[in-house]
């Protein structure tokens, strides 16, 4: 359990959602263990003693995280309601409490899996592992993040940006950091081997993570190879894609791939009539921000805009589709195929970018990060705040 | 709770009297519905003999069925396991629990034998007993053919009538309540079937908030690859486990003896798919539709049914895994028990059983000619002199998950109140199938915790009726939701793990009463002593004892039991169930 939490803890740190030594991890078998003592441990325990769970995180977000959420906390009466994909269909809404008060803390982790406790951190949980915990906490970043800058554009357009709001913008654009021109060190392909194929999708899915181009370490990654899908696994992590990449036979003849990426079926239609090719789909933060942003006024279709558009829409050349993960009848499946067939990318509202690899990740990867730098500019520019060097974040 | 919501019908099968009660709102509010409600019926009376004509057998429906809540249509039907003497329960689906909704009931109590073999029809509000004496040997297909038109049906077929221990009920043909004996049951009262049409609504207080439940649990079950991927439970049905299971080397074969069959990949789910041009089917109101039937109604088995028919028995010839999975619900008999004491057999008189014999036996055993086989793996192995050769936990034969490949498996078939069972904790969720996220399966660090909450977690989801297929997406957090909506009160995920855990406690106290204890938690001791089947790639050793007996220590720690697995008073008190045993009987 130990190694566990430690591992959480240092990935939190890595990922730029947490200061080292902010971080406090416990996990609960028989007795509890954290990955360091700390004052706040013992009202941690009281929290843990009053939900049905096998773990708990209490963190103070990194910059700019912090004073984002900490902004959205105190507007939403108690509640934060991002409206990206990943709160949509998993955090539902974000729970705020008055204080560090264990008795609050409870009464909201019953009914969610996070609470936000305004001016201290986040509170989250695991019922098999401490990595619920970690995922929810980066699902919380992710989302105040997106909304933070959601909102800002839609003050931007309306009665200009409040001081906090600016206060918070100033600081979140000082801490972008540039992104590289393109990726750097990639495997060159085509690949021929199933060896090769694992090595370069474990290393494009690694760099990706490294790059900030996902939230919670998901995202999905595949790779075609003589009538057999390589996948990565559902719930899977990008930057540990060894022992986790399902090999599926496009003939139909095995069900192996009952546990590979929510996101099989798009990346199939996305590859259809390929030979050898793969899609790789991150969370780029901006590129989610801009895929959301949507000028037309008095529109029939707001409010369901991730399920149909009336419209076509490009964001800096890309085609944005609605579409919800997975197979259902308003799955990205159906929508992103299509708006792939005449280019090597898409987007889908609120959640992120697909791209199409040829014979090795360079390519996708790329692009990813050519939308991701334009969706940033674009996006800054439009906040007024473009800062004087690239678009990366360490945020 | 308004009447209609909480109604239960109770019927004297001795007097051939019914009486209309409805329950007290702290009832339901502390036991929920479906398992946790039938056990607060079951508790009084436990110690019972399960043939006793005063041992209730109760059909329980949960506070979602009926309601446009996604896969809410499954029923519990429980009495004391007359092939274990644990606490006897499966989770149906079908039809039954919708019908019995929109009767205005939620549950059915039976007492008392009828002289002879009868039938329950209820139509709305009308309920009557009928003589099924001219149904004696009839099949369950044969006699749902003879009871159409009169809505959802429950039947036992001839095995019931010849005394087989692991009987079942088959609900509206293909749905079978296959665990425990509960078929036997039935037969004990002498009751072949329940027929139930209804016609009104159930009441939802919040339609809105209901509808926005749903929305989610419907999102999170498209976003599953488990329940709606191209391989998951809706394109393949259960048998989408088939291939998976041999991967990763836990298919259970020739009697646990081995972990891997080398027929297996022409003989999965796929293959099945096209060789029957199957076509799906399922419970009412369900959008996964995990059944499959194939061309002229043929079943095609479940993942279970595939595994123990082919793998466990050493058999390669497809057809005769589909035959059999046809003759044990046709006689109506559990599929895992039957497969399982056939391999325990086989293992006996040590040869391999050939398709012929296999579904030769099936059927000697369903008619009255078992030769000690319908007597379940347990009693047979130790009546042949070989108990070792019974793969059982408290008596109940072990499902198609070999626990040298998931030892949060091994753990759970050993703590299940019902004897080895998959489903009580479910841990092949996220050791095999990463949701909600991937646990090492080769590792007990954790275990315990884990466990226990999924024990508590699925005794709320056997509660609220829903399919514990939903989970492989959705979580209770949505489904609270959707029971707030119904109920007018409350609820959250955590509240309805909380009533988990005492519906959990008072099965194992109800266990306890019948004597059993630590020592009945254990696995085979095939297990630590026999290595699985190791390949190149992967090593199967046998199940680590220490770790196992240190992963069990402290899941009674957690659970609030002794080390004698005996309940702790104190934790009685926490529960509130001995309170709770007094209010039972006044149900």
């Amino acid at each position: 359990m130990k190694d566990l939490l430690l591992k959480y803890d240092d990935k939190l740190v890595r990922s730029g959602m947490a200061e080292p030594g902010s971080i406090l991890l416990g996990g609960l078998d028989d007795s509890v263990t954290w990955n360091r003592i700390d004052p706040l441990c013992p009202g941690l325990e009281e929290v843990l003693a009053g939900l049905s769970v096998n773990s708990i995180l209490f963190a103070r977000p990194a910059e700019p995280y912090f004073s984002m959420i900490s902004l959205l906390a105190g507007e939403g009466a108690g509640m934060i309601r991002p409206s990206d994909c990943e709160t949509r269909t998993f955090l539902h809404d974000i729970p705020v409490a008055s204080g560090m008060v264990a008795p609050e803390l409870i009464h909201s982790l019953r009914r969610r899996k996070s609470v936000v406790v305004p001016g201290r951190g986040v509170v989250t949980w695991g019922t098999v592992s401490p990595e619920q915990a970690f995922i929810t906490f980066s699902s919380v970043c992710f989302a105040c993040f997106v909304k933070f800058f959601s909102d800002c554009l839609e003050a931007a357009r309306g009665r200009g940006l409040a001081l906090r709001q600016r206060e918070t913008l100033a600081l979140a654009t000082s801490l972008l950091d540039d992104l590289p021109a393109g990726p750097q060190g990639l495997a060159q392909g085509p690949f021929t081997t199933e060896a090769e194929v694992r090595n370069a999708m474990a290393e494009a899915g690694l760099r990706t993570v490294e790059l900030r181009l996902v939230d919670s370490f998901f995202g999905n990654i595949s790779y075609l190879l003589d009538g057999i899908l390589y996948i990565s696994q559902t719930t899977s992590s990008l930057d540990e894609l060894a022992g986790a990449i399902d090999a599926c036979p496009l003939d139909g003849s095995a069900c192996t791939g009952i546990t590979a990426s929510s996101e099989y079926s798009a990346h199939v239609g996305i590859l259809r009539g390929m030979d050898r090719g793969g899609v790789l789909h991150g969370h780029p933060r901006f590129s989610v921000i801009m895929s959301m942003l949507c000028g037309r006024e008095g529109c029939s279709g707001r409010g369901s805009c991730h399920i149909r558009c009336p419209v076509e829409r490009l964001v800096e050349g890309i085609p944005v589709v609605p579409g919800e993960v997975g197979t259902g009848p308003y799955g990205l499946c159906n929508s992103l195929p299509r708006a792939m067939e005449g280019g090597d990318a898409a987007m889908v509202y609120g959640h992120g970018v697909f791209a199409r690899a040829g014979g090795d990740f360079r390519g996708a990867l790329g692009t990813m990060l050519d939308a991701e730098r334009a969706c940033r500019t674009a996006c800054l520019d439009l906040l007024g705040s473009s800062p004087s060097g690239g678009s990366g974040s360490r945020g | 709770m308004p009447a209609r919501d909480s109604m239960i019908l109770r019927v004297d099968l001795t007097a051939g009297s019914f009486e209309h009660r409805t329950l007290e709102q702290c009832a339901v509010d502390r036991w929920i519905g479906g398992r946790g409600l039938a056990g607060a019926f079951l508790y009084p009376r436990c110690t019972l003999s399960w043939d006793s004509p005063d041992m209730p057998l109760i059909l329980m429906a949960g506070p979602l069925a009926g309601t446009s809540a996604p896969t809410s249509g499954r029923m519990c039907i429980m009495s004391r396991s007359p092939l274990t003497g644990t606490v006897g329960d499966c989770s149906v689906g079908g039809a039954l629990a919708f019908q019995l909704r929109r009767a205005g009931l939620l549950g059915i109590v039976f007492t008392g034998r009828s002289r002879s073999a009868c039938g329950l029809e209820i139509e709305d509000g009308s309920v009557r007993l009928e003589d099924a004496s001219g149904l004696a040997g009839r099949d369950t297909r044969e006699l749902r053919g003879l009871l159409s038109g009169r809505g959802s049906v429950a039947v036992t077929g001839p095995a019931a009538e010849n005394g087989v221990l692991y009987a079942s009920v088959m609900v509206d043909d293909c749905h079978a309540a296959g665990r425990n004996g509960i078929g036997l049951a039935f037969a004990a009262k002498n009751l072949k079937y329940v027929c139930i049409r209804g016609s009104g609504k159930v009441p939802v207080r919040d339609p809105a908030r209901l509808s926005g439940a749903c929305e989610q649990i419907r999102r999170l079950m498209a976003a599953s690859p488990v329940i709606m991927g191209e391989f998951g439970l809706r394109s393949m049905g259960t048998g989408a486990l088939y291939d998976l299971m041999h991967a990763r080397g836990m298919m259970p074969t020739a009697n646990f003896r081995r972990t891997r069959f080398e027929p297996a990949p022409g003989m999965n789910a796929p293959a099945l798919k096209r060789l029957y041009s199957t076509r799906r089917t399922g419970c009412a109101g369900c959008g996964i539709l995990c059944r499959k039937v194939g061309a002229g109604g043929v079943h095609i088995p479940e993942f279970e049914t595939m595994s123990h028919f082919s793998a466990l028995l050493e058999n390669d010839d497809t057809a005769c895994v589909v035959k059999a999975n046809d003759i044990c619900n046709r006689l109506g008999m559990d599929t895992i028990s039957a497969g399982s004491t056939l391999a325990c057999h086989a293992e006996i008189i040590g040869r391999r059983l050939p398709a012929a014999e296999i579904l030769a036996l099936l059927e000697d055993i369903g008619r009255g000619r078992g030769g000690g086989l319908e007597l379940g793996s347990r009693r047979y192995a130790a009546g042949m002199g070989r108990p070792w050769a019974s793969i059982s936990v408290k008596g109940l034969e072990l499902p198609a998950y070999d626990p040298r490949g998931a030892y949060g498996m091994a753990l759970a078939y050993a703590t299940s109140t019902r004897g080895g069972c998959h489903l009580r904790a479910y841990p092949i969720s996220h050791e095999i199938l990463r949701r909600p996220v991937a646990t090492d399966r080769l590792s007990f660090s954790g275990k315990a915790r884990i466990i226990k909450i999924a024990e508590d977690a699925n005794a709320a989801i056997d509660s609220i009726s829903a399919c514990k297929f939903s989970f492989f997406g959705a979580t209770l957090e949505e489904y609270a939701e959707a029971v707030s909506a119904v109920g007018g009160i409350e609820v959250s995920a955590q509240d309805l793990i909380s009533a988990g855990e005492r519906i959990y406690f008072r099965e194992r106290l109800m266990n306890q009463a019948n004597g059993f204890g630590a020592g009945d938690d254990d696995l085979p001791a095939r297990f630590f002593r026999e290595a699985g089947t190791s390949t190149a790639w992967m090593e199967t050793p046998p199940l680590p004892r220490e770790g196992f007996v240190e992963a069990l220590r402290r899941y009674y720690v957690i659970r609030g039991i002794d080390e004698c697995g005996l309940a702790l008073p104190s934790k009685c008190i926490e529960l509130g169930i001995d309170a709770q045993a007094e209010a039972a009987d006044r149900l």
